[in-house]
């Protein structure tokens, strides 16, 4: 725990140390105790561990945390405002695009990604742009239709 | 009286998930997610050899390495007197012997058999540093020959695994008449043959598998925390057969957990460890899996080699069929695996036809391989494919229409209950009525006209069908217990009725994505006549749900579900004796329905939540006559299994420069009989078809023969299927009500992947016409294949 670290998680302010060794995941998970990020490879091919990193959605687990110096993170706890769903989180809801719930988080991530670099994601945009995630249990017909739900519902929030 | 499913308005009802908050919002509970005061961490080392004897383990590099707590070994648990892991069916092979059951020891002692097999564990303060020294750890392997394809593991010269089993031989099954068959062979007008592989599968749930083992030593009893589609049964296997600790001193919690698939129903041996080794060590122990170490550990899928005869008649009618194969069991039997290739694998093979003889015979051998054991669908894909690919090869060598001669076979509808030659009595179903519905949604009619227009931008596009029957709710426990089963196959439901008239439902069944939660309460809220947040289920603990048998084989709803209804019967009618009291009227003249006991003929009437209250607050009950309390405990037998059917059509294209194969279009039209959820439901179909595609075009688990590594060891080289390598599915459902439970509800969770990869293939080979093609139909593969059509 050799190396200063300090960085803003879902609006808070975090101090903190961490080896050099230490993925975004590890701090998030291990020392934040925020759960809601999850790990489901060791290659960095599914997806569930994504998170938002200024303004960019990235892979927590090939990121070091030291990377985060001075950055802002946001998780999936982060997205809920005043106990109320994002419309992301209530697209996926409303579509049923997740069953586990495992892989969610990263998709969930993932689609808010999308949503902010395509005005109206058409199925083949989402599903190419999904090539990060895993899935294993939807076979990604509802999260497809979630995403399109979800970024439209986005844009009507913010004229 | 009492309300009748149905009678409701939540039934059929598309609710949104009650459970989809916590995971959308990132608190859901997993078990990694767990943190118990003072946990270390388990790392466990594993064979790089897939056969190989030893002698010694040194672990003395390994106990100077920092945070290091100890390193412990087989000969460590049999020090401790503990037993093995143990298979849960016996099979008795056709000459009536019992099958091999070799020793499987939770970590190995002299001998590995498999590339990961555990052989030592490593216990340290932090997961990196048990990982660092478990590294540290040298075991003095003496390397031994390997064979890995079931297709050589009886050869003479092969390897043998085990010395108590010779030839590598675990059982030799048949099931059904030889002779008949063998008669209706000699009269055939025509014989179509085929040889084919059920490809090995990974199944990859997401969240890979985790545990940690607790013990008090105030009370001397143990937790385990893990991902487990079926705590009792772990429970049961961790203390019958291992013998850790009885089950009253053993609690089991399976919290949320990130898929199964048939993967986490088996008790392994990391969980087992770390729950021995939380007495050894004094603290809680943690283990979470790498997904390297879920390709070499976590039980495979399918793996099965066969040979298949289909005997037709002048008019196309099916006379016989008999099927040849052999099933990789792996290096040791997993907890359920000898029951796959047998009673879900040959009872199956009559398909939705009227085959008068039928005749399997299945082989089942040890190899140098991780354990095979159920993956979604576990036996039934294999039947089915088997006979939907020879139906289909049948059909171009008679220039057949495939839907055509698939209909002149059907077992027609009014010929239910259904006695097949393999078994089985089919209660109910309607084959023609998918078929059809299939072929219009499909537009099967207008096929042609697609084909030539692709085949005038130059590729090739192919259609192909296949028409499933499954099996689900495994039952009844007498019968199972006749053909070897060690468990039960009931399931119990609590309804527990509090005071204030909220209903908490303690289920045996076991939720990993599968959305019980909402649709259990959908049962109880509709029937009780309640608000659905009114109704709280609870499941996946031991230490507050009473025994059952958990998720697996589509089971959930048709057995779970219908011990859910059974109870809440027992509460109306405790609830009309307690409303006859209160309303001073006859028994026989309360009826219970919208939410109410009510006078028959009058406005007197009382509240769900108001009897309720009575029951808990028993101030004017009589005493002796009426029991305070409105809790129901049930148990639900079934008097046989649930046989879900249905039509898949997919239409393919294939650019023959590539050999890639695109799905175009995919059609599932199922009869899963009575349906509570339909949105559920659907998403249940979509998963299995992903699965069934990623089967059929991409997945393939893969050993080096010589060497018996494991080449597909990670997602960089097993290939499972991504948002765009899948069509949206169009599904539409038909209906023929289970007959004999009594939610008339039949099971959807594998029939995605039991119809779907011979529709994949059969497309396939429709396109390139061929007689066949392997799973997976790689674009090296069919860009061979077309090279050679």
């Amino acid at each position: 725990m050799s190396i200063p670290l300090s960085l803003t998680v879902n609006g808070k302010t975090v101090s903190t140390k961490v080896e050099g060794r230490t993925l975004l995941v590890e701090l998030l998970r291990d020392q934040l105790g925020l759960t809601g990020t999850h790990v489901g490879c060791d290659t960095s091919q599914c997806g569930a561990c994504n998170v938002e990193l200024d303004g960019r959605i990235i892979k927590s687990c090939t990121t070091l945390a030291v990377q985060a110096q001075g950055a802002s993170v946001t998780t999936i706890e982060g997205l809920a405002h005043d106990g109320e769903l994002h419309p992301m989180q209530a697209a996926f809801r409303e579509h049923h695009g997740l069953q586990c719930g495992f892989c969610t988080p990263g998709m969930v991530m993932t689609a808010l990604g999308i949503a902010r670099r395509h005005a109206e994601p058409d199925e083949a945009t989402i599903r190419a742009e999904l090539d990060g995630n895993l899935c294993r249990c939807t076979g990604y017909h509802n999260i497809v239709k979630a995403i399109a739900a979800g970024a439209k519902a986005m844009r009507e929030d913010q004229p | 009286m009492t309300g009748s499913p149905g009678a409701g308005s939540l039934i059929g009802a598309s609710v949104r998930r009650t459970e989809d908050r916590r995971f959308l919002s990132g608190n859901g509970r997993y078990t990694d997610d767990i943190t118990l005061p003072g946990q270390c961490f388990a790392a466990f080392v594993r064979s790089p050899h897939a056969h190989a004897t030893f002698r010694k383990i040194s672990a003395q590099a390994a106990y100077q390495a920092p945070g290091v707590l100890c390193v412990l070994t087989g000969a460590d648990m049999n020090a401790d007197g503990l037993g093995g892991l143990v298979c849960s069916w016996i099979i008795h092979s056709a000459d009536g012997s019992e099958m091999n059951h070799p020793a499987h020891p939770a970590l190995a002692v002299e001998t590995v058999r498999y590339v990961g097999e555990p052989v030592a564990v490593v216990i340290a303060e932090t997961r990196q540093q048990a990982k660092n020294a478990a590294e540290l750890v040298e075991v003095d392997y003496a390397e031994l020959p390997v064979v890995t394809d079931p297709a050589r593991a009886r050869d003479a010269g092969a390897p043998r695994l085990h010395h108590d089993t010779p030839d590598n031989t675990c059982y030799r099954w048949e099931l059904g008449d030889a002779t008949a068959t063998e008669a209706a062979f000699a009269a055939a007008h025509h014989v179509t043959r085929l040889e084919l592989v059920n490809n090995r599968l990974a199944p990859n749930a997401l969240e890979p598998r985790a545990a940690i083992g607790q013990h008090d030593p105030g009370t001397d009893s143990f937790t385990l925390y893990t991902t487990s589609q079926n705590p009792h049964v772990a429970r049961l296997l961790l203390s019958a057969f291992v013998g850790i600790a009885p089950e009253h001193k053993l609690r089991v919690i399976a919290p949320d957990v990130g898929g199964g698939f048939g993967s986490k129903i088996f008790l392994y041996s990391e969980e087992t460890v770390c729950l021995w080794a939380a007495k050894r060590v004094g603290r809680p122990v943690k283990w979470t899996a790498e997904r390297s170490e879920s390709f070499l550990n976590d039980a495979h899928g399918r793996d099965h080699v066969t040979a298949a005869e289909l005997a037709l008649d002048e008019n196309g009618a099916f006379l016989g069929l008999r099927v040849r194969t052999t099933a990789n069991m792996g290096a040791y039997l997993s907890t359920f695996a000898s029951a796959i290739p047998t009673w879900l694998y040959g009872t199956l093979l009559a398909g939705p036809y009227v085959t008068p003889a039928v005749h399997v015979a299945v082989d089942a051998v040890f190899t140098n391989s991780a354990p095979v054991d159920a993956y979604r669908g576990a036996g039934r894909p294999e039947a089915s494919y088997v006979l939907e690919r020879l139906v289909d090869k049948a059909a171009r060598e008679l220039a057949l229409d495939p839907a055509e001669l698939r209909r002149r076979n059907f077992i027609p509808v009014d010929a239910f209950p259904y006695d097949t030659p393999v078994a089985l009595t089919y209660d109910t179903g309607d084959y023609q009525a998918s078929l059809d519905k299939a072929l219009e949604i499909a537009d099967y009619a207008g096929f042609a006209a697609r084909r030539a227009e692709a085949k005038a931008r130059g590729k090739r596009r192919g259609i192909g069908l296949s028409c499933y029957i499954e099996a689900c709710g495994i039952a009844p426990s007498q019968l199972a217990g006749e053909l070897g089963a060690s468990v039960g196959l009931f399931e119990s439901a609590e309804v527990r009725v509090n005071p204030t008239g909220t209903v908490s439902l303690f289920t045996g069944t076991h939720s990993h994505g599968q959305g019980h939660e909402t649709t259990l309460a959908q049962i109880v809220a509709d029937r009780l006549g309640l608000a659905l947040d009114a109704v709280d289920v609870v499941h996946g603990d031991t230490g507050r749900v009473q025994y059952g048998l958990g998720t697996y084989g589509s089971r959930s709803l048709a057995v779970g579900g219908s011990a859910v209804v059974r109870a809440l019967d027992k509460i109306i009618d405790k609830g009309r004796k307690i409303a006859a009291h209160m309303l001073e009227a006859a028994v026989e003249d309360i009826e219970f329905c919208d939410g109410a006991f009510r006078v028959a003929g009058t406005d007197k009437a009382m509240s769900f939540a108001e009897i309720a209250f009575a029951a808990n607050v028993p101030h004017h009950f009589p005493p002796g006559e009426i029991e305070p309390g409105l809790d129901e405990t049930a148990f639900y037998d079934p008097v046989n299994f649930t046989f879900p059917a249905g039509t898949h059509v997919c239409e393919v294209e294939i650019d023959p420069e590539t050999g890639v194969v695109r799905v175009e279009k995919f059609t599932a039209v199922d009869d899963f009989g009575t349906v509570i959820n339909p949105m559920i439901v659907a998403g249940q179909v979509h998963g299995g078809l992903a699965q069934g595609l990623g089967q059929a075009l991409l997945e393939h688990c893969v050993y080096d023969r010589e060497s018996g590594q494991l080449v597909t060891g990670s997602l960089m080289d097993y290939c499972l299927p991504r948002a765009d390598d899948l069509p949206a599915f169009d599904l539409a459902l038909t209906e023929t009500a289970c007959t004999h439970n009594p939610l008339g509800a039949k099971g959807c969770g594998e029939a995605g992947a039991i119809g779907s990869p011979p529709a994949v293939i059969n497309a396939i080979a429709n396109a390139l016409d061929i007689d066949h093609i392997d799973m997976p139909a790689t674009p090296e593969k069919v860009w061979r294949a077309a090279r050679r059509a």
